[in-house]
């Protein structure tokens, strides 16, 4: 009888360890879950409306987030350069619609030419990171900053003077310079509309779920591969691999190509679904706003997966639809709302840079 | 005096800006004036960067966080309505206040994690901006200048100080001669910064910060506590970016608020940077040079852009060359090193 106590205390024991381990390891998911389920029910939203949102933001910024995956798993931390690899993008978009291009050929086009642009775009800033180890979130953000400037003058200065505008329909009317806001409803009918059965209420687009969970599939196949377990080799210790005789320096290239195409690829999949873009601003915040939620998923800067990507994006994408209305009703004023958002998503990283780091500063 | 090479491109740019101002037929005197303005109005905010760089916390990104500093203490001095140099000195005393405080906090989350200071500082600065937001509507400020017109609830994101502080130093001593004006107040004023800065760094705990920025483990083993220094260094840099924001909107003429520092620090980074300034040392005649080159440059770009370019490109242009500055000098150290 004593025994069988004793087992049922150590039981118990064993289960409270367990639930506590997983409330601490999951502890910034719960706490964005909290957080969006408060806000919810401040908000007084339906729960169809935000579920129908969630779904189109899973699809918008699902790729985008997915581009975080590879270079946090090469001990790279966050990639805020993949804003570089939406711009590539935008320059494809410019060059079909100069082209006039439409429907299949044109969708063809902008993928092949940004993701030739993605992978030079990419080569270079993996070079630029090798050489700032250590301090690659940073430079990344530098990058960023420098490649928007970089894509402004080409495209309002140079287009119109050094590129011959083809269609006038996509310049500005003094003949120098794109328009800010291009219309990409031509492509956006390119996936058959009946494909989206209605449950409940919410609108459920099959082909595009399907495109960003394979894609998904697609980074979870890649860090399964020889390939993949040399990045998360390098992620664990870049000198040690370097004995391994892995090329350290080459698999975080790699990881960073590899990065920004599928930001490339990702910040198509959002333009082409809300079928208007303005070219020189559609990308900003992409790199905050994909980071924000990856890590509201479980991420942190040594480790992610795509279940990180996915589940953060439902969680960080609930907040932000909510919050304004929450704003509206707890404080009156809507504005607060979006402060909060915006607040919790630089937060956010803020903490995760300085929570991941505290330990390596300890041990250091 | 580690960054020859980029001095003396910023440098040979400069010139060639001047010189095709003159072959334009601009007013170069009112050039000269603007340039000594523009460089009195954000010298000490680049200033401000110098402690935290000799501590060996890099450069501060998170600049915002002294700027709001400085925020709060005009925003509390207009709302006792004080004006002239008694609601400067007030602003001033307000933003030492609070620097202190905010320093203290920013400077405790910067240690925990030390060698990435640079990235933690730019996204605390920036959800620090938002927090403020928060702030800047809710707390009951009773001045109405400052409220929003409609409703009288929250401040305003551009407040006057037409009745309160503006051009308090601009204003003070201004020498006319001929067509160049020098104000002798806010030159004093900034003489008094550098100064004080120059004599810290003489003093034991200056040297102290330095040493710490040269060689973290050399001053741990030697029984410094080197947590503390950082601290200072970094609550010192937030104060003086606080001044830096004050002496700046005494001479524009507003305070603004909201989402207006988010892109304070680069610009003073750069600035820093062109200077000559090394990521782990760097002097005070290095920020000098720095400022007066940037702000020169980014004067004199502007209007001969007009005249040869199209309007936009020039910000554009202005913001290339900054960031450009930013990145050679990240890459310019080969990396390797884990820890600073």
């Amino acid at each position: 009888m004593k025994s069988n106590t004793g087992e049922l205390y150590f039981k118990s024991y064993l289960m409270r360890e367990k639930i506590i381990g997983i409330l601490e390891k999951n502890s910034v998911p719960l706490f964005f879950l909290l957080l969006s389920l408060m806000g919810f029910y401040f908000s007084g939203l339906s729960t169809t409306f935000v579920t129908n949102q969630v779904i189109t933001r899973f699809i918008r910024n699902g790729v985008l987030v997915l581009a975080l995956i590879i270079p946090i798993k090469a001990g790279m931390g966050l990639n805020f350069a993949i804003t570089l690899g939406a711009l590539c993008t935008h320059a494809g978009i410019i060059i079909a619609l100069n082209h006039s291009l439409e429907g299949v050929s044109g969708v063809l086009l902008i993928l092949g030419s940004s993701i030739l642009l993605a992978l030079i775009a990419g080569y270079l800033i993996g070079l630029a990171l090798n050489r700032a180890r250590g301090k690659e979130m940073i430079t990344s953000i530098i990058i960023g900053f420098l490649g928007n400037s970089i894509f402004q003058i080409i495209f309002m200065a140079g287009f119109g003077t050094v590129i011959p505008i083809k269609n006038k329909g996509i310049a500005l009317s003094r003949g120098v310079g794109v328009r800010d806001m291009v219309d990409l409803s031509d492509f956006r009918k390119l996936l058959p509309g009946e494909l989206t059965p209605e449950f409940m209420g919410v609108d459920i687009p099959i082909p595009m779920i399907i495109i960003v969970v394979s894609l998904g599939s697609l980074i979870h196949y890649i860090l399964s591969t020889p390939f993949g377990l040399k990045v998360k080799a390098v992620g664990e210790s870049y000198k040690n691999s370097k004995l391994l005789g892995i090329d350290s320096d080459m698999v975080r290239i790699k990881a960073v190509i590899i990065s920004t195409v599928f930001a490339a690829i990702g910040q198509f999949i959002y333009l082409q679904n809300i079928g208007i873009a303005n070219v020189y601003s559609a990308q900003s915040n992409a790199d905050i706003f994909s980071s924000a939620a990856i890590l509201a998923g479980g991420a942190t800067m040594k480790n992610s997966s795509v279940k990180n990507a996915f589940l953060g994006i439902f969680l960080f994408h609930t907040l932000f639809i909510v919050s304004p209305q929450a704003g509206q009703n707890i404080f009156n004023n809507p504005a607060l709302g979006e402060y909060f958002r915006s607040f919790i998503a630089y937060g956010t990283i803020a903490f995760a840079i300085v929570m991941n780091l505290r330990k390596s500063v300890d041990s250091a | 005096m580690h960054n020859k090479l980029s001095q003396i491109i910023i440098a040979v740019f400069l010139i060639i800006l001047i010189i095709s101002a003159f072959i334009l037929g601009m007013d170069l005197s009112r050039l000269f004036n603007d340039s000594i303005s523009k460089f009195l109005m954000n010298g000490i905010l680049v200033l401000s960067l110098i402690p935290m760089i000799n501590a060996g916390a890099g450069i501060n990104f998170g600049l915002p966080v002294g700027v709001v500093a400085g925020l709060l203490g005009m925003c509390i001095s207009i709302n006792m309505r004080l004006n002239g140099i008694s609601g400067f000195v007030t602003a001033i005393f307000f933003t030492i206040v609070v620097g202190w405080i905010l320093g203290e906090v920013y400077g405790r989350i910067l240690n925990n994690s030390r060698g990435r200071e640079e990235v933690t500082g730019t996204f605390i600065g920036f959800s620090f901006i938002f927090l403020m937001n928060f702030c800047w509507t809710l707390i009951p400020f009773k001045n109405r200048e400052m409220l929003y017109p409609i409703g009288g609830k929250g401040l305003r994101p551009k407040i006057g100080l037409n009745n309160y502080f503006k051009g308090i130093l601009d204003d003070f001593l201004l020498l006319k001669l001929g067509s160049i004006e020098v104000p002798i107040g806010s030159i004093l004023f900034y003489l008094v910064i550098c100064l004080f800065m120059g004599f810290f760094f003489k003093t034991v705990r200056g040297r102290v910060m330095i040493a710490v920025g040269e060689n973290i483990r050399f001053c741990r083993a030697s029984g410094i506590d080197v947590a503390r220094v950082k601290i200072d260094a970094v609550i010192l840099s937030t104060i003086i970016a606080g001044i830096g924001i004050c002496v700046y909107s005494q001479s524009y003429g507003f305070v603004e608020l909201y989402n207006s520092p988010m892109m304070m620090a680069f610009p003073a980074a750069s600035a820093i940077l062109i200077g000559g300034a090394s990521r782990n040392r760097t002097y005070i005649s290095e920020a000098v040079i720095g400022t007066y080159l940037f702000q020169s440059i980014y004067l004199l770009s502007s209007p001969i852009a007009n005249e040869v370019l199209l309007p936009e490109v020039s910000e554009i242009f202005r913001m290339m060359i900054s960031n450009s500055i930013i990145l050679y000098a990240l890459l310019k150290q080969k990396g390797g090193k884990d820890e600073v």
